[in-house]
């Protein structure tokens, strides 16, 4: 391996040092979320311990701590992703929320009956029924384009399928259930060529890979805290700001408005017009010390890393008999699903922890994706920086016994 | 290697999840219920035979885990003869056993369902046990529809 400091990294993330049933912990569960540095762990507790109030209300010392740290935290979120300005930052509760919010606002205000949404064969539930519901909403229609059975987009399909009454492109970056990192740039131009806006859902590839929002031009971009080392319940929706000005509100309380009477409300500017209530205030500064703590290392070095721990396992796997990997595509992300002859997913994954491998059985949110490989379902090991070749070779060896086992 | 999996994964799971009885479908069958378990996917439909209110033959087809098929398989050859009432009240009993909630239980009261009481101490997994039962249920009920275990 290049000198990549993964046995440093691992040391800082203290639930690495768990034994389950009484083995040490490989936990290959990233792509459903991933574990926490300590120094996320310790930004909350001191938060909480020294700094913690409401933000943007009171003149108190503590509400301004927190209000600086919080937006402390929108900064760094822009400057991780490129964005060009805080406004452009809102913070929601995952990449979920940030789809619905577009759906229920971009989406009922410039969407209406006959127009098309566009999406892939390979997207997450959470940016299939979304846009289900705006259609049942507004009398829109949703149009998906295909895959092949490398689990890669057909890419032609797609630029067929953008026409005069595409009003919105929402795509995977990377998906979650294959791998396949998609040619975003490329379908950015694509629908840019007919004025359509494209949102990315990154929930998968924020963690793996550098994302620059202004190099890819995409209109709205989204993921979410847990993805990325950082605590669950905070996700952040990243909008252009021309577009996020002119969307509606999405829900109304308080902090996303300028002035109340009973008559009228004036709203908020950005980012805070898409604020409503209390945010999770410790939650997104936790997401801004795991940024911290990913700059510290480098994208570059974790994604090159995550590479060569992908192609060993890909290897590894292709030499077990019986094994079916679902998501070849060429550009892929550190994933790896698979099946075994006669052997459920479930099963898979019962024996697995036993072993105290940590890997998912399911259909990963992704049902469609399960139904065109004609799978009920799939185990996924997927990597993250502080895995390891050597557990690699764990889950490896793990397989092959359960397979004998089995019989 | 899975000395700790002895409990759940019994020898006899495995026998049944190699072959599986009964696993074929009933062209002349009185009920036939579809069941699915949305959490992992599995799939069965189960047909039954009936004379007035006993059970003379049951079958099913369907792909899902070990225990799911294991299950299914042992109570399509248990329940051929019961009246609905006896296979109404095997189904609690199973429920029972397979909830954990009685730390008393009688596993002689299950026969050789006995085999699937591992599934206790794997809350993730009682679904995959119960998900036959359910569909049993449902058939007995006459709901002709599909049944979910969510």
């Amino acid at each position: 391996m290049t000198n990549f400091p993964v046995e440093k990294i691992r040391a800082d993330f203290p639930i690495l040092a768990e034994l389950i049933r009484n083995k040490p912990l490989v936990y290959l569960d990233n792509a459903a979320t991933c574990q926490k540095p300590q120094a996320v762990i310790d930004s909350i507790v001191h938060l909480y311990s020294h700094d913690y109030a409401n933000v943007h209300r009171g003149v108190h010392t503590l509400s301004v701590r927190s209000t600086d740290k919080f937006e402390g935290a929108r900064t760094k979120v822009k400057d991780f992703i490129n964005a060009a300005s805080d406004k452009e930052i809102i913070f929601v509760r995952g990449a979920t929320e940030a789809i619905n919010l577009v759906a229920q606002t971009y989406g009922k205000a410039n969407i209406k009956a006959g127009d098309e949404i566009l999406i892939t064969a390979m997207e997450h539930h959470s940016n299939i029924v979304p846009w289900q519901m705006l259609c049942e909403q507004t009398g829109a229609i949703l149009k998906v384009a295909p895959i092949n059975l490398k689990g890669e987009l057909i890419y032609d399909e797609f630029e067929k399928l953008i026409s005069e009454k595409t009003k919105l492109v929402s795509v995977v970056h990377m998906s979650n259930a294959l791998g396949t990192i998609n040619p975003v740039k490329q379908m950015i131009t694509a629908a840019h060529a007919k004025n359509i806006p494209v949102l990315l859902d990154g929930a998968q590839a924020i963690p793996h890979m550098a994302v620059d929002v202004q190099d890819l031009d995409c209109d709205f971009y989204v993921f979410s805290g847990h993805k990325l080392y950082g605590p669950a319940g905070v996700g952040v929706l990243y909008g252009k700001q021309a577009l996020l000005e002119d969307m509606p509100p999405y829900q109304g309380g308080g902090d996303m408005i300028r002035k109340v009477t009973f008559e009228e409300t004036e709203y908020n500017t950005l980012p805070y017009k898409f604020e409503a209530g209390t945010p999770s205030i410790a939650d997104v500064i936790g997401l801004g010390a795991a940024i911290d703590y990913l700059n510290a290392i480098g994208m570059g070095k974790i994604a090159a890393y995550e590479a060569e721990l992908l192609d060993y396992a890909t290897e590894k796997a292709k030499q077990i008999k019986g094994l079916r990997i679902i998501g070849e595509a060429e550009h892929k992300g550190a994933i790896l699903s698979f099946v075994l002859d006669k052997i459920h997913p479930h099963d898979i994954g019962t024996m697995l922890d036993s072993l105290g491998i940590a890997v998912r059985a399911g259909h990963h949110c992704a049902m469609p994706v399960m139904d065109f490989f004609q799978v009920p379902a799939t185990a996924r090991a997927s990597f993250a920086m502080y895995n390891t070749k050597e557990e690699i070779d764990v889950l490896m060896k793990g397989i092959e016994s359960l397979i004998e086992v089995f019989g | 290697m899975f000395e700790d999996l002895r409990d759940l994964y019994q020898e006899v799971i495995f026998d049944h999840n190699r072959n599986p009885r009964n696993f074929r479908v009933m062209d002349n069958a009185d009920r036939k219920v579809e069941g699915f378990n949305p959490l992992c996917g599995d799939r069965l439909t189960l047909y039954l035979k009936m004379d007035g209110d006993t059970i003379t033959d049951a079958s099913f087809q369907g792909s899902g885990c070990a225990i799911s098929t294991a299950s299914v398989s042992l109570m399509t050859e248990i329940v051929k003869g019961k009246t609905e009432q006896e296979a109404e009240d095997l189904f609690k009993k199973f429920h029972e056993m397979t909830t954990g909630k009685d730390e008393k239980f009688n596993l002689e009261a299950v026969g050789k369902l006995a085999v699937l009481a591992g599934v206790r101490e794997y809350p993730a997994r009682v679904k995959c046990a119960t998900l036959a039962w359910h569909t049993l249920d449902a058939a007995l009920k006459n709901e002709q529809k599909s049944i979910s275990t969510e």
